[in-house]
């Protein structure tokens, strides 16, 4: 009772957090457009969901922007060329993800030319259009969420007789260190920003808009009201822009939710169980330009930055590209010794291998030497249960246990402690002075218990089944039994009237 | 290899919680080198040797990497050790209480971060039960509160001591009872409170600044508390355990001694300064390998620890209630983990 009466009085906020250096030095570099590079390497699949399929093949000349791979299901987002150019083969390669797996993708290579795939025409009134229409344009336009996670936006606008949307929320915090990609975004191309805002409310019924920028993008915030307020006679005037105190995680969805609302959204649920649709600013611009320009989703901002970088900046880079063209276009030739970060520090991955494409949820590349990589130069000590990880934790769990458990195979123990409800952010291991790699122990922890539960389910069908089996054997056999018996007994019964 | 995200640090370490307590308790040692001169330098000293050279030879038998005794926490052992002993403590009793406190409180559970009681207090209580005359004998503090003290400043005389224990000097003079004890003794003897402070030289002011009889490090509340908000402000301890302690005492003190029987139950005050209750409530009790790790638990934990250090004090017969109930409460640490967790996010 108290809780809640304290809750009152105290602004919103969220729980834990850190605030690491910010670094961002690429906060006053403009966008810049990377020439087209030789030859393009765009995969399959760069979003949640199942692999699209190609629908081109080898030989075949496509336009910029032309759909290459169709979604085969809801859940999916397609992919298009981002330049014209010749398919020259299709074939397996290696993507940017951290296991240094590859998968199918799509070469395509240049013919210098760029001409556009004029077929998607601009739907300047949308306002009058059913929203089905609007969410049909995202959809063929492969629009995924641009601020890493690559969820296909198509889906976030389906409409949920359940759960009405009370407010839509554009992700604009950008709380990782180093990445200003967002803010190069909000500062160039505001207007699109909120018309995409505009858009997207007007498909899920949204009633109002927040914009939420942490403090530290002061000229973003300053630029976005400025826009805004030129921009109330063309849009509806319920989009608000809110400054948040600068914290890691902030950008986060959950605790996003949170420090705006004060609410939090249901454990194993979406934040739509609150009325609640988030967005990256990103991801709304593009929604612009797939409903007024008619352009699928072939390129995006992202921040080449980090320690090793000697002319770091935020390019709007074509998906496919391959990252040593875009590295050597910031001034680094030569990668080898280096570790480059794919995403921002706290929560990116480092990539093992260098010879991969940029795909739609490369907001940030960064290249360090190994001695600015922290875990390299520290060793592992015990935990001496200090508790700066529970109150570094924004979900309020308790690490330290949660590792104990996971480095000892403890599968119950670990999800009885709320081990799945960890957002992986990265705040534990930030403060730990013992420096133990906490969330390495929880994906192991989480990797083991998935594993365990999918065996579990294979032999509690096999059970299942050999049950079922058991059972009809035993109904036939008494099946037999009983035709023997019937038979016999007819026999019998003849026997008796002849005699 | 795969190196997992974050890839930044906070740059916090082992070393660095340990160097800040360490700086934490430096104005009570100093304190304790004032009060009771070559002694306190001798115990210090002695207990923060053994306690390193234990540590290296566990790590060695254990075949662990010897270069971890200069995390800190051997010697920081150490400095408490020698903190909560007398000042009449000979040099065997600090060298079995270094070597318990680490081998057998520390390194027979695992080493650092694995032992369940606080490594110090459960030496000292060994040495409080197996040696109790040389652990109850209290030197008079340089203070100015008597009319005849031992030259703390000879080194001569402090080294008979430390060498051959206070019964090889005529100690009738030398010493006095702790307020605590005084009182206890006079409350045993039927009499009253008040009665028993007017023929003993104590006051308020006095205790709070550390001048009364008392083991080396918990007389100055004064230096215990800046050394307190010290760790509290750079974020090494939280509030919880030293508040919920400190008010429980208060609290209970309150109730009793103006509530029930002003003569029975001493006030608050003086329950504040007097024995280890600040030490313990700011150093021991926030032990972090002993205590709980969630902030509910921590505030059950210390409100254990108050109310066990005052029914101790009132009605036990050991006037060291401090270090008992922390140790008690050391064994409630698990289970105070394990329900008292906080709110998950979303549920």
């Amino acid at each position: 009772m108290l809780r809640k009466f304290i809750k009152k009085f105290r602004p919103h906020g969220f729980a834990g957090g850190i605030l690491p250096p910010q670094k961002k030095r690429t906060a006053t570099s403009a966008i810049r457009c990377l020439p087209l590079s030789a030859l393009y390497i765009v995969p399959i699949k760069q979003h949640i969901g199942m692999s699209c399929q190609p629908i081109v093949s080898v030989g075949d000349y496509v336009l910029r922007g032309q759909k290459i791979a169709k979604a085969p299901a809801l859940i999916t987002a397609s992919i298009h060329a981002p330049t014209s150019g010749k398919v020259i083969k299709i074939e397996e390669h290696a993507v940017p993800h951290p296991s240094g797996l590859g998968m199918l993708c799509i070469f395509i290579e240049t013919d210098g030319d760029d001409t556009a795939d004029e077929s998607l025409s601009p739907l300047s009134n949308y306002h009058e259009l059913d929203p089905a229409i609007i969410r049909e344009r995202v959809r063929v336009c492969g629009l995924a969420g641009l601020g890493g996670a690559l969820f296909p936006s198509h889906v976030k606008l389906l409409p949920n007789r359940q759960h009405p949307i009370d407010t839509l929320i554009l992700n604009g915090v950008e709380c990782e260190s180093w990445l200003t990609c967002d803010h190069r975004l909000m500062l160039e191309k505001a207007e699109a920003i909120i018309i995409g805002a505009d858009i997207i409310m007007y498909a899920i019924k949204a009633k109002k808009c927040i914009i939420a920028v942490e403090d530290n993008k002061v000229d973003a915030i300053a630029h976005l009201q400025q826009v805004l307020q030129t921009q109330q006679k063309i849009i509806t005037n319920k989009i608000a822009v809110q400054s948040l105190p600068t914290r890691y995680p902030q950008g986060s969805e959950k605790q996003l939710i949170t420090a705006l609302t004060g609410k939090q959204s249901p454990r194993g649920g979406l934040p739509s169980h609150v009325g609640i649709v988030l967005h990256n600013v990103g991801t709304a611009k593009a929604v612009h330009d797939a409903v007024l320009l008619g352009q699928p989703l072939i390129e995006r901002v992202t921040t080449i930055s980090g320690m090793q970088t000697p002319k770091p900046g935020n390019s709007l880079v074509r998906i496919g590209t391959p990252l040593k063209f875009i590295f050597k276009h910031h001034g680094l030739d030569d990668l080898t010794g280096l570790r480059i970060i794919h995403g921002g520090p706290m929560m990116g991955e480092i990539l093992p291998i260098l010879d991969v494409p940029l795909i739609k949820g490369s907001n940030g590349l960064l290249a360090m030497s190994d001695a600015d990589i922290a875990a390299l130069g520290q060793s592992e000590q015990a935990c001496i249960r200090c508790g700066l990880c529970s109150q570094a934790c924004p979900i309020k769990l308790v690490p330290n246990e949660l590792a104990h458990h996971c480095r000892h195979d403890h599968l119950e123990e670990a999800q009885e402690f709320n081990l799945f409800d960890c957002i992986e952010c990265g705040c534990c291991a930030y403060v730990c002075p013992s420096h133990i790699p906490l969330v390495q122990w929880f994906r192991y922890g989480k990797g083991q218990a998935a594993s365990v539960r999918k065996e579990r389910e294979f032999s509690d069908a096999s059970r299942q089944r050999t049950h079922a089996r058991d059972q009809r054997l035993a109904i036939e056999v008494e099946q037999k039994a009983a035709k023997r018996r019937a038979v016999r007994s007819k026999a019998a019964q003849k026997k008796d009237e002849e005699a | 290899m795969h190196i997992s995200p974050p890839h930044i640090h906070g740059g916090d370490s082992i070393g660095a919680h340990m160097s800040a307590v360490m700086l934490a308790l430096l104005p009570a040692t100093l304190m304790s080198v004032w009060l009771f001169g070559w002694l306190a330098v001798f115990l210090l000293t002695t207990c923060i040797i053994s306690c390193m050279l234990t540590e290296v030879l566990c790590l060695r038998w254990m075949g662990k990497p010897r270069l971890a005794v200069w995390d800190g926490s051997a010697a920081l052992t150490g400095l408490f050790l020698a903190l909560i002993l007398p000042a009449t403590a000979p040099w065997w009793a600090a060298i079995i209480a270094s070597i318990f406190a680490i081998a057998l409180g520390k390194q027979a559970f695992g080493g650092l971060g694995y032992n369940p009681f606080n490594p110090a207090l459960s030496a000292r209580i060994v040495l409080l039960i197996s040696f109790p005359l040389y652990m109850t004998a209290w030197l008079i503090p340089w203070s100015g509160i008597a009319n005849v003290y031992l030259d703390i400043h000879s080194f001569s005389a402090c080294m008979q001591i430390f060498l051959y224990g206070i019964p090889s000097i005529n100690y009738d003079a030398l010493t006095m009872a702790t307020p605590l004890g005084h009182v206890q003794t006079s409350w045993t003897q039927g009499i009253g409170f008040s009665a028993a402070m007017q023929n003993y030289p104590y006051s308020t002011m006095q205790a709070f600044l550390g001048f009364e009889s008392g083991s080396l490090g918990e007389t100055s509340a004064l230096a215990l508390l800046i050394g307190g908000g010290y760790l509290l402000w750079r974020g090494i301890i939280s509030w919880h355990i030293p508040i919920s302690c400190l008010l429980s005492v208060i609290v209970l003190a309150t109730i009793f001694h103006y509530g029930v029987d002003s003569e029975h139950f001493a006030p608050p005050l003086f329950h504040l300064f007097a024995g280890g209750l600040v030490l313990c409530a700011f150093f021991m009790a926030t032990d972090p390998v002993t205590s709980p790790v969630t902030p509910m638990g921590k505030i059950v934990f210390g409100i254990g620890c108050g109310i066990l250090i005052w029914v101790i004090r009132t009605w036990g017969t050991y006037p060291e209630g401090a270090m008992f109930a922390v140790v008690l409460m050391n064994c409630a640490t698990p289970l105070l983990d394990r329900y008292l967790r906080p709110k998950v996010y979303g549920t």
